[in-house]
């Protein structure tokens, strides 16, 4: 395979769905174009309501777009969803067990679901349940179990027929830390194994820890994609956080004409300029707010991170927007 | 074939959760034994007036409860179908490859049985009160229970699957439901109704249904009446498992 190009399982041109809402058409999804390449974890990545959810579930067959083309696992999406089921998992935000069954009933009838005998259903919901150690809990009710625990589940529900791509749709919000660990082990392992993995995240963190890839997308559009590392390497230098007494107006207007910055905004009552480097740029800050009579109460330098890039390419942060 | 084998699977699966909660079964029955046994004594001395058909009191309010537990008992399964919505859980099973069509008749299947299962032991618990029923009138009338009840859960299903909340749910079906009831002659039969009531009953396929079942418990199961009730709500079934079979399929946004 070296030297080949890889392989894409996913590919979208000017993929787009539109709602009507109050007899208003809105677009949740404006022409996504889009490539994930075999083996890699891609994240998906903006704020509530930016067309994430919406975008993984036309490519998982469950809503039909409203224009655009799109291939996945080899099929085209228009015209074979039945071969694209066969060959993808999907794990929605909200799961998908049933808090009345147990994971052990759960597993074996999803694996029923997808043409096993029930000898191998058995077999597989066992291998699953070591897998995800989930022995103690795997003849309870469902509704018995923790989040960790649950979200586990849900994540082997969509396992179970090996596919060779899984969505998975925020699949850690609303864990603890350590659960959220957990599962992002169970993402690097099936990494290993070859899957591919899609998913989406409102944490920059999570897309940072684990993704090859990652596309931002905002109001239904992509408007920036690249591989981590790669990203934050377009916003240039280093970051500086700044917060003077009084108006932070101010001290934009005055950084803002300086020649050693790039890029000036106000967001959430700090000052963030955008400098080539930063342990040059301090003094020479510290000067100026002096000499202008500004008198500094926090200052902070730090390399970009996504939420930089999130903030740099859609003019809000990534933090206030997700909820 | 393919459909058979998901529809079983569904059932099976649906059947595993009904057999843990059997209380449901009794509650179902409760409400058709209490008018048993609260409303079914005021009916005696009207079985004398004129236009009240023959067959005593109690094998002509009998086949109109069991009508009504078909309906009744069905209509509320859309709560069950919203709670899995939310849960996630039917998008999970819609991103598998099973058969739309399964999806929504195995489901319907398990609810056909609860309701037979319950009419069985209403018709029992009835005996003791004066009701008079051949074994094979007993095997049609729960057949077309069954139907009902089937018609009922697919709409239900339907219904469910469109508002996808209970608050919207709940309205829908049960003001709809009611209409559909006293317009049937479950309470009174509607050869006692007025003639511009009875004009309005006769586009109620439910009508039929009673209809049918009183046919048969008063042991003229080769009545035209039985053939045309049975064959309306069997039509109305198809009809109905195939909208409630395209909804499944239809994207749940």
């Amino acid at each position: 395979m070296d030297g080949a190009t890889p392989e894409p399982v996913i590919e979208t041109r000017g993929l787009r769905r539109a709602f009507r809402s109050r007899q208003r058409q809105v677009e949740a999804v404006a022409g996504v174009d889009l490539r994930v390449v075999r083996g890699e974890i891609f994240g998906f990545l903006g704020p509530n309501g930016a067309g994430k959810t919406t975008t993984l579930r036309m490519l998982a067959t469950l809503l039909p777009p409203s224009g655009g083309t799109a291939r996945v696992a080899g099929c085209d999406l228009a015209t074979q969803p039945s071969q694209i089921r066969e060959r993808i998992g999907y794990v929605g935000q909200a799961g998908g067990s049933d808090r009345e069954i147990s994971a052990r009933t759960e597993l074996e009838f999803q694996g029923r679901l997808y043409g096993m005998s029930a000898e191998a259903a058995r077999r597989r919901a066992q291998e699953l349940i070591d897998m995800l150690e989930l022995e103690a809990a795997a003849d309870r009710k469902v509704g018995t179990y923790s989040g960790g625990q649950k979200r586990r589940l849900d994540i082997g529900l969509g396992l179970v027929h090996d596919p060779q791509l899984l969505f998975l749709d925020e699949p850690t919000t609303g864990l603890d830390p350590q659960s959220r660990a957990r599962v992002w082990d169970e993402v690097r392992s099936m990494h290993d194994r070859g899957t591919t993995v899609f998913l989406t995240t409102h944490y920059l963190d999570e897309a940072d820890a684990l993704c090859d890839r990652v596309a931002i997308i905002d109001y239904g559009k992509i408007v920036a994609e690249g591989t981590p590392e790669e990203l934050k390497r377009a916003i240039a230098g280093d970051v500086v956080t700044l917060s003077v007494a009084g108006e932070q107006r101010a001290a934009f207007e005055l950084m803002q004409g300086q020649a050693f910055v790039r890029d000036a905004k106000v967001e959430n009552g700090f000052v963030l300029l955008y400098v080539d480097r930063g342990e040059v740029a301090m003094p020479a800050i510290l000067r100026l707010l002096d000499g202008a009579n500004l008198q500094l109460k926090t200052v902070e330098l730090h390399r970009p991170s996504l939420d930089d890039v999130f903030l740099k390419q859609t003019g809000r942060s990534l933090r206030e927007t997700a909820a | 074939m393919k459909v058979l084998r998901d529809t079983w699977l569904v059932f099976g699966r649906y059947f595993g959760i009904f057999i843990h909660n059997p209380v449901w079964v009794f509650l179902g029955v409760l409400q058709p034994v209490l008018y048993l046994v609260l409303f079914a004594p005021l009916l005696k001395p009207l079985a004398a007036t004129r236009g009240f058909p023959p067959g005593g009191a109690y094998n002509v309010f009998v086949p109109g409860l069991l009508v009504q537990l078909g309906m009744f008992g069905a209509a509320g399964v859309g709560f069950s179908l919203i709670a899995e919505l939310r849960a996630g859980v039917i998008e999970r099973l819609r991103v598998t490859p099973i058969s739309r069509v399964a999806l929504l008749f195995g489901r319907a299947l398990r609810d056909m049985f609860s309701i037979v299962l319950q009419s069985l032991i209403l018709i029992l618990i009835s005996l003791p009160f004066g009701l008079s029923i051949h074994p094979l009138g007993v095997v049609v009338v729960l057949a077309l229970i069954g139907l009902i009840g089937l018609l009922t859960a697919s709409i239900a299903y339907a219904v469910a699957l469109a508002t996808k909340s209970e608050d919207s749910y709940a309205p829908i079906v049960f003001t709809s439901t009611l209409p559909i009831l006293l317009l049937s002659g479950v309470l009174l039969p509607m050869s006692i109704a007025p003639q511009w009531l009875q004009d309005i009953a006769a586009v109620n396929p439910l009508l039929y249904a009673v209809d049918a079942a009183r046919h048969v418990f008063l042991g003229n199961i080769g009545d035209p009446a039985v053939a045309k009730g049975v064959i309306i709500l069997a039509v109305l079934s198809l009809v109905a498992v195939v909208i409630g079979a395209r909804q499944f399929g239809r994207a749940v946004a």
